[in-house]
């Protein structure tokens, strides 16, 4: 598949959304709701639950399934509100030594006029401070769309995964056809040149799984993720913290 | 005031024109003049840098490169430019990207988009950095988040306090999901410095937006804006887009976001220099218990 096929296979109705995922490898999940200073976003999902056996916060960007949900979920673009409340879950992680796992499928952070009077760029900037230094393994697996500033916020991860047909993007390939070339017909050229398939990040060093979409995705997946979080839980929080900062600080390093 | 003899590279703040972007910039008859883009006074060069760049018949603020921001800032003869090595490259080999950066660096005299040093104000020692917004609208590719996060390191392990003055349209696209991971790397490093207990102020300066209002402008311990500043994450014109209406006046501007509890003060351009330097002071020595 070239970039474009794989942009309309991560945008496609049917796809599997981050409650799927909750549901498929979190036994157990109990939902937690709000971020306990404006609201509770439908757009992300957080609780706790088991994986394996083992406790995590389990916290995902959901798009909804049919047009009712998606409009309650407002197709998994989150208001601040919702970053607030994914980062709440964290904290918790973290006082309790629980991992975090999430799963990510957003077009991007929502662009309307109450996300951007609670202050859009301040929670997600937030998120990424937060979560870099936080003391407990962090995993995202990116399930479909990784929409920018939007998707970031959920993946300043120890491991960053990705589903063989997922993408990840600074911006959409039709943002970027339209503001850089002035011609939305460029989308295509915009997909390629923009980088953003599985294949394209691992290569690029931004990603360290490729997560094949078969009929055994969610066993695989599930022993994967038990079999990394058993090993970094092995860590301790400060090596776990200093290991993601280094493991991000050497994208685009000079040094 | 301006002594462009203080920067090692030689530099002439004349030859940055303040605003690159369609519709801020100022219809340039000669290169003597500017025509101020709000009041359509016709002014002269000397005279508009002379007033910081503030237009003097109606108090528009054209925007102002990196180099004249630290200058102004700065005591004189003290700012040492850090990493002008760091350059961008093309890691994407993205489509007419290598144009565009020697566009940018020939228009804005600048190698990239953000200008490190260190310098000091009134007396104080401080790490410094702002950004320019004649190169590429000040945005974030890996060298600008990489000398960005080469500062905060330097600070954190010097106990410097850093003030920083931002302008940006976002992350840079010609370096794709590479631009976007400078936003986790700068926030890194932000927290690093701020957990080695450092000041960092940061002033917002019009635009700044997307992936830089998203990372480390909006960390700071102390978030200063120049009035009128436009700051947001999501650009007007992709808002108005995304909910098919107008937005109201003064929307995302400073007034606005320091109504809305986001950041500290406005400040005029003219108070800025005190009131950096007087919130460095009140930092300096340690705990006042």
């Amino acid at each position: 598949m070239n970039a474009m096929e794989t942009l309309q296979a991560a945008r496609a109705a049917g796809r599997p959304t981050g409650a799927d995922f909750i549901a498929n490898l979190v036994d157990g999940f109990v939902e937690l709701h709000g971020d306990r200073r404006f609201g509770d976003d439908p757009a992300v999902v957080a609780g706790i639950g088991t994986l394996s056996g083992r406790p995590v916060t389990a916290i995902a960007l959901e798009k909804g399934h049919d047009t009712k949900e998606k409009l309650a979920r407002n197709f998994g673009s989150a208001h601040p509100e919702g970053y607030r409340k994914a980062l709440r879950q964290m904290k918790l992680a973290e006082k309790f030594h629980r991992p975090v796992l999430c799963f990510v499928d957003t077009a991007g952070a929502y662009c309307g006029m109450e996300a951007e009077e609670r202050g859009q760029g301040q929670a997600i900037a937030e998120n990424l401070m937060e979560m870099m230094w936080l003391r407990v393994p962090v995993i995202s697996v990116l399930i479909g769309e990784g929409g920018s500033g939007g998707a970031l916020a959920l993946a300043v991860a120890s491991e960053v995964w990705m589903l063989e047909n997922a993408v990840y993007s600074v911006i959409s390939p039709e943002g970027c056809a339209s503001i850089l070339w002035k011609d939305p017909a460029k989308v295509k050229e915009a997909a390629e040149s923009l980088r953003i398939t599985a294949a394209d990040l691992l290569a690029l060093g931004v990603i360290e799984r490729i997560v094949p979409e078969d009929a055994g995705m969610y066993q695989s997946l599930r022993e994967e993720l038990h079999g990394a979080f058993s090993a970094l839980c092995a860590m301790d929080g400060e090596a776990l913290a200093e290991a993601r900062y280094a493991r991000f600080r050497k994208i685009g390093g000079s040094r | 005031m301006l002594n462009k003899a203080l920067f090692k590279k030689p530099h002439n703040p004349l030859e940055s024109d303040p605003g690159q972007e369609e519709g801020k910039k100022p219809a340039v008859p000669g290169e003597l003049c500017v025509k101020c883009p709000a009041c359509g006074a016709l002014l002269f060069q000397d005279e508009l840098i002379e007033n910081e760049r503030i237009c003097p018949r109606c108090g528009e603020y054209f925007r102002m490169g990196a180099r004249e921001r630290l200058l102004r800032l700065a005591d004189e003869g003290s700012f040492t430019e850090l990493f002008s090595e760091i350059v961008s490259g093309d890691p994407l080999e993205f489509p007419d990207y290598r144009a565009k950066l020697v566009k940018a660096a020939q228009e804005s005299g600048e190698r990239e988009a953000v200008v490190c040093g260190r310098g000091r104000v009134d007396g104080m020692p401080a790490a410094l950095f702002a950004m320019d917004p004649g190169f590429m609208l000040g945005s974030m590719g890996t060298a600008l988040g990489e000398k960005v996060t080469l500062l905060f390191e330097l600070a954190a392990k010097e106990s410097l306090p850093i003030v920083g003055f931002t302008v940006s349209g976002g992350a840079r696209m010609q370096e794709g999901i590479l631009s976007l991971m400078q936003m986790a790397k700068t926030s890194g490093a932000v927290r690093l410095h701020s957990d080695a207990g450092n000041l960092y102020i940061c002033v917002l300066t019009d635009p700044t937006t997307g992936g830089v209002t998203a990372s480390f402008a909006m960390e700071a311990d102390i978030i200063l804006a120049e009035p009128r500043a436009l700051v947001g994450f999501a650009g007007p014109r992709v808002i108005e887009q995304t909910i098919r209406q107008k937005l109201p006046e003064g929307f995302q501007r400073a007034e606005f976001l320091l109504e809305k509890g986001f950041v500290d003060a406005v400040v005029p351009r003219s108070e800025l220099r005190r009131t950096v330097a007087r919130l460095i002071s009140l930092h300096e020595g340690g705990s006042a218990l």
